[in-house]
């Protein structure tokens, strides 16, 4: 889209919108932003640049630099600049916050999307490691848990009992 | 403004997503007492993550090296934006940079100041005498640790409120973890309970010392906007006594008289400062942040 077929605040936002949308997560790329629920607003600010309000998953989790850049440059490239990336930490995004259809992209590259219902407001009770079962991606065999621990903070390694398929799964944080 | 470019030093993440949190102060809160509150909340998550580290390669098998790893890296993820609030509430906290160096006031707050500047628990930084001491110490920081984040959901300050809502449930995976393990190792061989049993006994004491009202806790749990870790005791005991009676531990009784002064006075031991020294050391060979 060119700058001149942008004419008004609220087309150039809802153009911003679309293409931070669209961006992909730097370490899951079948989901865009907006799948992963990071996105949370897109506003035209007073000095006239873009905002885009992103919030991090994982409190440590380093793809929240990389899709600030990500989120810059496409926005940039789409000649809706210029744009800066502003982050908040509430409401806390909470792995509910996947789209249906993250959900659905998820489980088609194999990885187990989180289940919903993670979401919860009083004391967490000691679960010790009695989690709901997982189940397969691919034939939604019953799965055992490899590692709790996957090789980044939101993601745990599993096998199914079925097709012997190994897999990771999304955490439900919430 | 591209990394290379510009030979930053500190690590990808020149312009710091954290930079742009809203970190107004809430009305009526003394900035001072927020940024000495959040200092020690912050201390804790990135003293006991640079310790944790030391198991990366080390962990007695692989799936306990990842989660180490990855436990430490949301700590390292809490203290950061921690590290924010304490600098913009009190930005006299900060230490101060050679003129014109860009380094950001969180990391000069994490590289720059002197032990007895940190305000961590002493349960934090001392180093894991065997994997057994590595597993309670986890178990006794984030069993108290996600009972205050699970107040402080409610601050008022937005900032800690915001560390604590992503918090909890991260605690709460790494209290699962500590706790599985626990049961693992105080019912598995004599050895591997022997030592369980050995690093409850040294650890007890500053579980407690972690437990014991502090001014700077009491006036901040006043304010609105900390919690006072005489408050969740009950909730902490909750959860540990039923574990440890489990396991078959007991602690030792907690007769010992409160010292003087604790970490969240500046009060060390002597383990704490080569551990600063280590996690320091580059950064103070390049105070203007640039190699």
């Amino acid at each position: 889209m060119s700058v001149s077929a942008v004419t008004t605040h609220a087309e150039r936002r809802q153009a911003a919108w679309l293409v931070a949308a669209a961006v992909p997560d730097p370490e899951l790329p079948m989901l865009t932003l907006a799948d992963l629920g990071v996105l949370r607003a897109v506003e035209v600010a007073a000095d006239g640049a873009v905002e885009v309000v992103l919030t991090p998953t994982w409190s440590g989790c380093p793809a929240l630099a990389t899709m600030r850049d990500d989120v810059v440059r496409r926005v940039d490239e789409a000649g809706l600049g210029p744009v800066r990336v502003l982050v908040e930490l509430l409401p806390a995004w909470s792995s509910d916050d996947i789209s249906p259809q993250g959900r659905r992209a998820l489980a088609e590259h194999g990885v187990s999307p989180p289940r919903p219902g993670a979401r919860r407001t009083g004391p967490v009770p000691l679960s010790l490691g009695r989690h709901r079962a997982v189940s397969c991606p691919r034939c939604d065999g019953a799965a055992e848990t490899l590692s709790a621990w996957g090789p980044t903070p939101c993601t745990s390694l599993h096998r199914c009992g079925e097709c012997g398929e190994p897999f990771q799964h999304i955490k439900e944080v919430g | 403004m591209s990394l290379l470019d510009d030979g930053w030093a500190f690590g990808a993440e020149f312009a710091d997503p954290l930079a742009s949190l809203d970190t107004s102060i809430p009305d009526g809160v003394d900035g001072a007492l927020l940024a000495a509150y959040a200092l020690g909340l912050a201390d804790d998550a990135l003293v006991a993550a640079q310790r944790m580290t030391w198991w990366c390669s080390r962990a007695p098998e692989l799936e306990l090296d990842l989660a180490w790893a990855n436990v430490a890296l949301d700590l390292l993820g809490q203290a950061r934006p921690l590290l924010v609030r304490a600098a913009t509430a009190e930005p006299a906290l900060v230490p101060a940079l050679p003129a014109g160096s860009p380094i950001p006031a969180e990391d000069a707050l994490a590289f720059f100041r002197e032990p007895a500047g940190f305000r961590n628990h002493r349960l934090v930084e001392g180093a894991d005498a065997d994997f057994a001491q590595a597993v309670v110490r986890l178990l006794l920081l984030s069993t108290t640790r996600l009972a205050v984040f699970e107040r402080l959901r409610h601050s008022r300050d937005q900032v800690l409120a915001g560390v604590a809502a992503k918090g909890v449930p991260e605690l709460a995976y790494h209290r699962d973890l500590a706790a599985q393990w626990f049961l693992v190792l105080a019912g598995g061989t004599e050895e591997s309970r022997r030592r369980t049993v050995a690093a409850v006994a040294a650890l007890w004491p500053l579980h407690v010392e972690a437990l014991e009202t502090h001014a700077v806790e009491v006036a901040a749990a006043r304010a609105g906007v900390g919690a006072d870790p005489a408050d969740v005791r009950e909730q902490v005991a909750a959860v540990l006594g039923p574990l440890l009676e489990t396991a078959g531990v007991v602690p030792p009784p907690s007769g010992r008289a409160r010292p003087a002064a604790t970490g969240r006075d500046g009060a060390h031991t002597a383990e704490f400062a080569p551990l600063l020294d280590e996690m320091q050391s580059v950064a103070r060979a390049h105070p203007m942040g640039r190699w």
